[in-house]
């Protein structure tokens, strides 16, 4: 005996609507703040006309099938934007979960007298919305994936501004690791700003470097080259006691750059070699 | 099958941790998971920093000449004091003279060649096995205090 379950589920589409409405506003999980219910109710409503619309009895569980495609892709749609609003996975899980749930009633509803049929039919419903929900999770993983890298690109744009703390003197401090990729942008960067100012001295401050190995060791004294060529006198600040105890353990040679072990002292050096002076300013009246 | 050994110390291994080891992101991720280790057995600030410049030493040389593999972190106690052990092993070319390799300035690409003589300097315990086509191993260990 055949039950035709997606004829069932086309003519009574309204009702799994208002059950699966139902359960999504009961659900504790319910982001009103985020999403507002008029909004759900037509996200529902678009959904379940494709996923019904689209259902066959021969489609009912091979996913891969031409006629699943817009389904997948209006479930996709929500899934990123969800991710992008910041749900939970949970609360994006649930909007399908809940769903499943709707459509089990329906079937239990109209189902009475024939258990068999109904345990097949619950199973094939079951496969659907497992498979549905692979695919709303993946989709979601992928929204906040590209989250991530769009912070990524945000961290590495901002990670390396030139200051110019005085007339002729740069400041360039470094935050994090610096590897072959980052050094090329401070070193860009650092010259770029030596032409356009005319600076004759650029002061790196690692102070927000966590450890100097050699090979940011190497990065560095490439870039106190690369300004020395440029006619600009290089200096390193920022150098912590344990920094400075681990370079000497690996062996380099810092020997020939000059270095400080604070901003201000390296700011005062520079001062010194520009024949500048700062002073208290001599007390003029009374205050 | 060469090898350059330190008499090692008999030690009971406390935690155990693997990390895998295959792109850029990898490096600064094992370092923090190091630091957290060695912050967790209250290791000093300056045998912190050296340790983990050990680490981000020899992550880049798997990175770069052997193409990723695993870094295993461990915590480890001699009974009196506790220490963190690391041990890099990739599957990659593997090293044919250790001894030229362990020679300060020696590099067979164009870094400054400290990488593994100064990764020794850095730590208590070092060991490195490698047999050409088959990959390289990489053990290192610092104490706490030491």
């Amino acid at each position: 005996m055949s039950f035709n379950t997606h004829k069932l589920l086309q003519k009574k589409k309204k009702n799994i609507l208002e059950l699966w409405m139902k359960n999504q506003l009961a659900d504790e999980g319910l982001r009103e703040d985020l999403i507002s219910n008029e909004e759900l109710r037509s996200q529902s409503e678009e959904l379940i006309n494709a996923l019904v619309g689209n259902l066959s009895s021969e489609n009912f569980t091979d996913l891969q099938s031409e006629e699943w495609s817009p389904v997948i892709e209006i479930l996709g749609g929500i899934a990123i934007t969800r991710a992008r609003q910041g749900f939970s996975p949970r609360e994006t899980g649930n909007f399908v979960f809940s769903l499943k749930e709707a459509l089990l009633d329906v079937l239990q509803q109209e189902i009475t007298d024939d258990a068999m049929t109904l345990f097949k039919e619950s199973l094939k419903i079951n496969r659907l919305m497992d498979n549905l929900s692979v695919v709303t999770f993946e989709t979601f993983i992928k929204g906040r994936e590209e989250v991530i890298l769009r912070q990524t690109d945000e961290i590495t744009e901002i990670s390396t501004p030139v200051i110019r703390v005085w007339d002729g003197i740069l400041a360039l401090p470094i935050i994090g690791t610096l590897d072959s990729a980052r050094t090329q942008i401070v070193m860009e960067n650092l010259l770029q700003e030596i032409v356009e100012t005319g600076s004759s001295i650029a002061i790196l401050d690692i102070s927000g470097v966590p450890a100097v190995d050699s090979l940011v060791a190497q990065h560095l004294i490439k870039t106190v080259s690369a300004t020395r060529l440029m006619g600009a006198e290089c200096i390193i600040s920022g150098i912590r006691p344990e920094i400075a105890q681990t370079v000497v353990h690996l062996g380099i040679d810092l020997s020939n750059i000059i270095t400080k072990a604070t901003l201000a002292s390296a700011l005062a050096y520079a001062f010194k070699v520009m024949r500048l002076e700062v002073r208290k300013a001599a007390v003029v009246g009374k205050f | 099958m060469m090898m350059i050994k330190m008499q090692p110390t008999m030690t009971v291994s406390l935690s155990k941790d693997t990390v895998q080891i295959v792109k850029e992101q990898d490096v600064v991720f094992l370092k923090n998971r190091v630091k957290e280790v060695a912050v967790r057995i209250k290791m000093g600030l300056v045998n912190q920093t050296r340790l983990i410049t050990a680490a981000s030493e020899l992550v880049r040389n798997m990175m770069r000449y052997g193409n990723g593999g695993v870094c295993v972190i461990e915590v480890v106690s001699s009974g009196r004091v506790n220490g963190v052990r690391l041990t890099f092993i990739d599957k990659g070319p593997g090293i044919p003279d250790i001894a030229a390799a362990m020679r300060d300035g020696f590099s067979t690409g164009k870094s400054l060649g400290l990488g593994l003589p100064g990764t020794k300097r850095l730590v208590n315990e070092f060991d490195i096995k490698s047999k050409v086509g088959e990959g390289t191993t990489v053990t290192i260990l610092k104490w706490a205090n030491g």
